[in-house]
């Protein structure tokens, strides 16, 4: 009998890994990964209508006493330059940290650090 | 005396170049006062109120409407539905409702029901209005996840935005934190409370939400 690992996952995501998933699938990964009790670092974030749609799709995934949401925090999208929108570029996402509410914490945020704390509790 | 006075030109003038009517959403973070905000602009243009406040959050948790409020703004006027919506959250905890508000269990398992199918219903209504009325609380740190994303959401629809730095009654207010915060919005500072700077608000919401734009369906 092999004894179960105790702590928290905090899987960094690769930018390739989620370019290759359309808007739904990676929604739907994201949620299921945190819903198990994982922290992610996705190396690009999600857009902002994306984003939305997690949030939606959290709001009928709360389970009372098991799940109560997600934390989430990014830095905003890179806004393409006069040149870049004329040759059709549009806004990127940036990095993003994505966990259960239960576990992540932000504690401070601003345009250079987003500084999160995990709260070990009944999921470690 | 002109072909026209100066009232019917500025009238004419706004049926060429501008909106006659549109559908506003209030939205927000809950208790940032977005219902108590709701209440003062009916009550300044309809004497009615939109609904009730509370301390505690989602108190909102169904979207209300009022119909055509004209709001004027010297000449010029714009007719608004005025969509009071329930705040957006990331996660709903029914025991935050019960440990720091003294809600019974299932009081408060019922209102964390109430308040996700809330949030459902303010997203699904970013695809219905004309422009969106955002409140901010003035005391808080601006830079939290749901500002960002429903402002992300409608410069991506490409929906036009007011920003309500609201809650400037208090002491430790900073609605110059909101306007460096978001450079590229027009930032009222108010208290909803008080009617504080209401008048430019209204000003600012009729020039704003009067201008014709073509919004971006998704």
């Amino acid at each position: 009998m092999t004894k179960k690992d105790k702590g928290i996952s905090v899987n960094l995501i690769s930018r390739h890994k989620l370019e290759e998933l359309s808007s739904n699938e990676k929604l739907d990964f994201i949620l299921k990964e945190v819903q198990s009790g994982k922290v992610l670092v996705l190396e690009q974030g999600l857009t902002s209508m994306e984003q939305t749609s997690l949030i939606e799709h959290t709001m009928r995934e709360i389970e009372q006493d098991t799940f109560i949401g997600i934390e989430m925090e990014g830095y905003s999208e890179d806004r393409p330059t006069f040149l870049q929108k004329f040759l059709g570029k549009m806004k990127k996402p940036r990095m993003t940290v994505i966990g259960p509410a239960d576990l992540l914490k932000t504690i401070r945020k601003d345009n250079n650090m987003i500084q999160t704390k995990i709260i070990p509790g009944k999921r470690s | 005396m002109g072909l026209f006075s100066r009232g019917s030109f500025s009238t004419i003038i706004q049926k060429i170049f501008g909106k006659r009517h549109a559908r506003i959403g209030i939205y927000g973070p809950p208790n940032v006062g977005k219902t108590t905000l709701a209440n003062r602009i009916l009550r300044d243009w309809t004497g009615d109120i939109m609904g009730s406040v509370s301390d505690i959050p989602h108190e909102t948790r169904v979207a209300k409407c009022k119909k055509n409020v004209k709001v004027e703004n010297g000449k010029s006027s714009l007719f608004m539905d005025i969509i009071d919506t329930p705040g957006i959250a990331t996660k709903v905890d029914f025991k935050e409702f019960m440990n720091t508000y003294g809600l019974s269990r299932e009081e408060a398992k019922r209102r964390a029901k109430e308040a996700t199918e809330g949030v459902i219903e303010s997203i699904r209504w970013l695809e219905d209005v004309d422009g969106v009325l955002l409140v901010m609380d003035s005391t808080q740190d601006p830079f939290t996840q749901v500002n960002v994303t429903i402002l992300g959401n409608l410069e991506a629809r490409n929906l036009p935005v007011l920003i309500a730095a609201n809650k400037i009654d208090m002491d430790d207010s900073s609605p110059a934190t909101l306007k460096s915060a978001f450079p590229q919005h027009p930032v009222i500072p108010i208290s909803a409370l008080t009617g504080y700077n209401s008048e430019n608000l209204y000003t600012t919401m009729v020039k704003q939400f009067g201008r014709k734009r073509r919004k971006r369906r998704r």
